[in-house]
């Protein structure tokens, strides 16, 4: 920040900052208080960055020792050392290696871009109906779907696992969780919704006295304005489909081939109790593709996330 | 624009059509809107009849019968309640774990994301470094946050007892300890705070600056700007995060049910025998019990009795939350 700028303490960065000309042809009385006020903020920076410092070290040092012990043998894990003798990477191959660890990622991967892409696809036409169409019941459908949102999955399971398992027969697979994200995902549909609603009417207009119908004005002028929406919404899903433990565990458990990371990664620990180095390198390597990711798409993330909570 | 068709409250839109006859032209168009977004809404209208309102009507009705899975479901009137309600101990014990995170998350998780938001604000140098530390924990699946913070934690071999041990702190059993295994979950909660900490940041930013100077000239201080400035521009998104946190609270069970048997030692479908709740029932919480009662023990119908509580309240909370932030549903 400018050294010639008082800053108001409540000011927020990204806004104008409040400046008090100061020096040259000033009073030398406010002179003083300038050098007053300019001490009062280093104190400020400096306590704020110490604080924040602090707390991030907090919140990065889980991942600096899960990696830590990850590379460790597989005495050492058992032990109050925390920097490693020894750092063995095999770990990771030798997590590879176990039997059941390549089938959960296929079943990962596959579960969530099938999920993903189901959910985008049925979502999207909703959202925009609900967001730009005038017709009766509107307000109700709004609320239901908010309604849905905010439902328990434990309140409905019952029933649900009933229908899949005794009239589908689909017990012992992923398709009970993958065939709902075809018709629609509460969560999705409010959010892209909360995001349409900023789409400007005039644009739509336009389209219409072109000659666009609603398909082709969704297509052609909607779906590439919503394009960062989308990709919060697709992102959202990926990850919830990946960290998803309930639903495999409802519906997969008992058939180990259709487990996912998530679900196998607990068992996975039952089968090597003693051995944290590899339980933490299995628990990394599920981690990472959720981290890789978000490094890559940082701000449709963020700004999903506001949209949710901010803009009502 | 707020009163078309069916979204103004008592008095709906058309209601001035019965003194005014529709042209039939207007009435053709507005039929041929109405099957537009009929035909648009069509995939969600499916699913909301098939996974939505039967599974809700199911469970009210399986809540009032006997039901195993294998031999028809029986009608036995109000007798899982009671069961469930007077003879079940464990459905107690759940109710008040969970009573108990709801509590003490939500309050935590609002207070701490608002600090942590009020702190990326006031950062002036490396905010996204910040941002991304303090955003990347909420990322971390569920189970392998858990299965970490229970090695973290661990009382034997954890790096976090071995420092404070060498501070000559007391040593808690953490996971495995009744006292401490609730408190040891909302760390891990607020460890996971980062959407959370966004929203903040975001409605922080939002507060027009013009109130802020306005407050400065009148002579207000920093802690009275905080009071009378920056508090009621936020106190929707206080509310919002109470609520949702609410809600997400009632539905805690990855993280109980993981650390309980990682903790334990013990894993569900390794054929050993895990005891739910571990230690002591401290980390039972109602949706475990739906899955125990449930799928467990099969009995379909005292499990469906916690669904509909759980119905109930979450219900409950989100009707507060659309009357107090009306723009959730939004009239733009």
């Amino acid at each position: 920040m400018s050294d010639t700028a008082v800053q108001t303490p409540g000011e927020t960065p990204g806004s104008a900052p409040v400046t008090v000309r100061s020096r040259s042809g000033v009073p030398s009385s406010s002179d003083a208080a300038w050098r007053k006020a300019k001490r009062q903020r280093r104190l400020e920076w400096i306590a704020v960055h110490s604080i924040a410092i602090t707390v991030a070290l907090v919140f990065i040092l889980p991942f600096v020792f899960l990696f830590l012990t990850s590379v460790m043998t597989d005495s050492q894990a058992l032990t109050t050392n925390f920097w490693p003798q020894h750092w063995v990477w095999s770990n990771y191959r030798t997590v590879f290696n176990v039997p059941g660890f390549g089938t959960w990622w296929k079943n990962t991967i596959e579960y969530a871009v099938l999920g993903t892409a189901l959910t985008v696809l049925s979502s999207v036409p909703v959202a925009y109906a609900l967001a730009k169409f005038r017709f009766p019941g509107r307000r109700l459908a709004m609320l239901l779907v908010i309604s849905m949102m905010m439902l328990p999955p434990q309140v409905i399971i019952i029933p649900m696992y009933l229908f899949w398992a005794k009239q589908m027969h689909l017990d012992g697979t992923l398709w009970p969780l993958i065939i709902p994200m075809a018709f629609g995902d509460a969560y999705s549909i409010f959010l892209l919704r909360q995001f349409l609603l900023t789409i400007p009417k005039e644009y739509l207009d336009a389209a219409k006295v072109d000659g666009c119908g609603e398909v082709r004005t969704l297509l052609k002028v909607v779906l590439p304005m919503a394009r960062p929406a989308i990709s919060a919404v697709a992102l959202f899903q990926f990850f919830s489909c990946w960290n998803d433990y309930f639903g495999p565990q409802i519906y997969a458990s008992d058939n180990p081939a259709a487990w996912t990371l998530s679900y196998g990664l607990q068992s996975f620990h039952g089968a090597h109790q003693t051995n944290w180095n590899m339980t933490m390198a299995a628990t990394l390597l599920v981690m990472a593709p959720v981290i890789v990711v978000f490094f890559f798409a940082q701000k449709a993330f963020i700004e999903g996330v506001t949209l949710t909570g901010v803009k009502g | 624009m707020a009163t078309v068709l069916g979204i103004g409250r008592g008095s709906r839109g058309s209601g001035s059509a019965a003194s005014l006859p529709v042209p039939p032209a207007l009435r053709r168009k507005r039929r041929k809107e109405l099957s537009t977004a009929v035909g648009f809404l069509s995939p969600w209208l499916i699913g909301f009849a098939v996974f939505f309102a039967y599974p809700l009507i199911s469970t009210v009705y399986f809540s009032f019968t006997h039901y195993d899975g294998f031999n028809a479901p029986t009608f036995v009137g109000f007798k899982n309640y009671t069961y469930i309600l007077t003879k079940n101990a464990d459905f107690w014990q759940a109710a008040r774990n969970t009573a108990w995170l709801v509590v003490v998350m939500v309050a935590l998780r609002t207070v701490f994301g608002l600090g942590i938001g009020q702190l990326i604000v006031k950062v002036r140098s490396g905010s996204g470094f910040f941002r991304t530390a303090f955003y990347l924990p909420y990322l971390a699946p569920p189970v392998a946050a858990t299965i970490g913070f229970a090695f973290l934690f661990n009382p034997g071999t954890g790096p976090v007892n071995h420092f404070l041990g060498d501070l000559g702190l007391p040593q808690p059993g953490w996971f495995t300890s009744p006292t401490w295994s609730k408190p040891s979950l909302v760390l891990l909660t607020l460890w996971g705070i980062g959407d959370l900490m966004v929203i903040f940041m975001a409605s922080l930013l939002d507060v027009p600056t013009e109130q802020y100077e306005a407050a400065s000239l009148d002579g207000a201080n920093a802690f009275q700007r905080w009071r009378y400035v920056t508090l009621p521009n936020i106190t929707p998104i206080i509310m919002f995060a109470v609520v949702t946190g609410v809600i997400q609270t009632m539905q805690f069970y990855t993280q109980a049910i993981v650390a309980g048997q990682v903790a334990s030692g013990v894993v569900g479908n390794s054929g050993q025998q895990f005891q739910p709740g571990y230690p002591s029932g401290s980390t039972w919480t109602l949706p475990q019990l739906v899955y125990n009662i449930g799928f467990q023990n099969f009995d379909y119908g005292s499990a469906c009795v916690i669904s509909i509580i759980l119905f109930v309240v979450a219900m409950a909370f989100t009707a507060l939350l659309m009357r107090r932030r009306a723009g959730l549903v939004g009239e733009d």
